[in-house]
């Protein structure tokens, strides 16, 4: 393939991976804003959301779409579950201090990966996508008999990758809207603004800060489900999310929503193009320098304005 | 008795107690000892910066690992003999902590974690990238026959229980002198109060630089002891589980305390050891054991006997 082909497939790849990368990194960014809460925890949730959702299809029979859309409700729903049950066994006896919840998310980190490790196993299984046709995309060029339009040899996407690119896109949307039309969002916003005062105006926090830590775990579930046709369940899978979403948050300024979306973004494609074209460990040693020092030199983040 | 007395009573004791031990155990527990003592000291290590200075660092594999590879690298490359390359490990680390340190330390609280966190991955990944040299995932052994030091067969079971007794002891003394100098006094009270620290006139930047090195310098020595005793050097040493594990045996054992860390390496040790006979998820033990001590024993172990019974202990 030439260069421009070759450029625009691993901008699709990149758009993929952004998706996916831009659910996981929300939820995190939510958790932190809201309740000040590093979440260690956050790609074990993500990966309970695929390992369920390996779960839900292998025991839905029928057509493969039918196990899909049953994993894509119940995967989150389940980790949402497990990260409330978190929030008020450990994170609230712990009275959210910062230190001993990072120790404390640890050890559940451990917990649901080694959990997984002896309930679903030590090998990595795919879960098959509800539809996957391949769509060959054109390519125009000047060539001899001037401008052409042809379809170059593997550069393609398959139906399923637009689609989790859309169903991320309309998962975001919907969450700004709520966080910024709704009752619900409006009580989110305030306690992360001053937990003390939206306690003396009667929200109960306790109860929002479960429900946000759910949130947080629902969303990295859900996208999940979506990439797992692509990639495959493994137990170990939770680290790589954990880092590119550490990565995003910290980029796109601690606790804020939009710069977390653009830094998804960005880091996403950017990740995607340039393990196409770079070796992947040197563009992750690369990344993770680049966030070291983003956070010793400009700790409010590339986007944010405020000094965290 | 006054307390610095009773403190050298205690550590002389227990020095003592595990040279006995040494002659005692059976084969199989002189060796796991070995193994944990050299861990201890790499707690011993975290604990002047966690314990005493208040500092949660989640990167400490990377001084580990810089000793380590500083060590194996100039043995099994450079064909150093052990105790020139354990001094290139020492450099190794020490120069590193003093890098991550300058950097780092600009940060507070939850940044300075992610900061470390970061910095170690990058070395954990730079270790893989550079596979040609450290053999990546699958690392190198050290060929028995260099790993001898004035005539003494560091691979035979008592040397190496000794090597690792020394190396242990010289780090548990040091540290606890250390504390008790004027040096240690200001490290607790940035712990304790860093403003008022800084109020009574102490530079704060500079006694924290100290001890992120002094930390990693240590850090440093245990990963170059291991790759000597147990002569093999791989990047799982380098890996996020190494930073985690020298936290837990100081949370289990009890943070800011002498004996805390080799008492935490002693539990956790064999709580891993029994249960990876029972399933290959040991790691969960790992996990249970984190969530309950944030919760019901935040000082651990000795922490607690300390605050229940024995003021004095160190």
């Amino acid at each position: 393939m030439d260069f421009g082909p070759h450029l625009l497939l691993a901008i699709l790849e990149g758009a993929v991976g952004a998706a996916v990368l831009a659910l996981t990194a929300l939820g995190l960014s939510l958790v932190f804003g809201v309740m000040r809460v590093v979440n260690v925890a956050h790609g074990e949730f993500f990966m309970v959301g695929a390992v369920v959702a390996w779960f839900v299809a292998d025991t839905v029979a029928g057509h493969p779409a039918l196990g899909f859309t049953a994993a894509l409700i119940i995967a989150p729903v389940v980790a949402g579950l497990i990260a409330v049950l978190v929030d008020k066994l450990v994170l609230k006896q712990v009275e959210y201090d910062p230190e001993a919840t990072i120790v404390g998310t640890i050890g559940v980190l451990y917990i649901l990966q080694q959990t997984a490790l002896m309930t679903y196993g030590p090998e990595p299984r795919p879960v098959e996508a509800p539809f996957s046709t391949r769509i060959p995309l054109p390519w125009f060029e000047w060539g001899e008999n001037g401008f052409a339009m042809f379809y170059p040899w593997g550069l393609s996407i398959t139906s399923y990758k637009l689609f989790v690119i859309c169903a991320a896109a309309a998962v975001l949307v919907a969450f700004w809207l709520i966080m910024s039309r709704t009752r619900y969002g409006l009580i989110m916003r305030a306690t992360q603004l001053d937990r003390e005062t939206a306690l003396a105006f009667g929200i109960p926090v306790s109860r929002v800060y479960s429900i946000v830590f759910g949130i947080g775990a629902g969303l990295a579930a859900l996208a999940a489900v979506l990439i797992v046709p692509i990639q495959q369940a493994y137990y170990l899978m939770g680290a790589e999310p954990l880092l590119l979403s550490f990565i995003v948050v910290i980029i796109g300024g601690l606790g804020s929503v939009r710069g977390t979306v653009v830094a998804a973004l960005l880091i996403g494609m950017s990740d995607g193009i340039i393990s196409v074209f770079l070796s992947p460990t040197l563009s992750k040693i690369i990344a993770t320098l680049l966030v070291a020092l983003v956070l010793v030199f400009r700790p409010q983040g590339l986007f944010g304005t405020k000094a965290a | 008795m006054s307390i610095s007395t009773k403190s050298f009573a205690l550590h002389a004791g227990l020095i003592a107690v595990l040279f006995a031990l040494g002659f005692l155990l059976p084969t199989y527990h002189q060796g796991n000892l070995a193994r944990i003592m050299v861990l201890a000291t790499y707690a011993v290590g975290y604990n002047v910066l966690f314990g005493y200075t208040g500092l949660l660092s989640l990167g400490h594999a990377m001084f580990f690992a810089a000793g380590m590879y500083g060590l194996g690298l100039a043995m099994h490359l450079g064909g150093l003999p052990p105790v020139p390359a354990f001094i290139i490990g020492l450099i190794a680390a020490a120069a590193l902590s003093t890098i991550v340190a300058l950097l780092a330390l600009r940060t507070i609280g939850v940044a300075f974690m992610i900061v470390t966190l970061m910095f170690s991955q990058a070395v954990f990944l730079t270790i893989l990238y550079l596979g040609t040299y450290t053999g990546g995932d699958e690392g190198f052994v050290i060929a028995q026959s260099s790993r001898q030091i004035l005539g003494y067969d560091l691979t035979h079971p008592l040397t190496r229980y000794m090597a690792a007794l020394f190396v242990f002891s010289a780090a548990l003394l040091i540290t606890a002198r250390m504390m008790q100098a004027s040096f240690g006094q200001v490290l607790i009270g940035v712990r304790e109060n860093e403003e008022r620290t800084t109020m009574l006139g102490y530079d704060v930047f500079r006694h924290k630089l100290a001890s992120v090195i002094i930390s990693g310098t240590i850090s440093g020595a245990a990963g170059a002891t291991y790759a000597l005793l147990f002569g093999y050097v791989g990047a799982t040493f380098g890996s996020v589980q190494y930073s985690i594990f020298p936290l837990l045996w100081v949370l289990l054992g009890g943070a800011g305390t002498t004996i805390g860390p080799l008492v935490g390496a002693v539990f956790m040790f064999y709580l891993i050891d029994y249960s990876s006979g029972l399933t290959n998820a040991y790691m969960l033990i790992a996990g249970v054991v984190l969530v309950l001590l944030t919760l019901f024993a935040r000082a651990g172990l000795v922490g607690e006997i300390r605050k229940r019974w024995i003021a004095w202990l160190p």
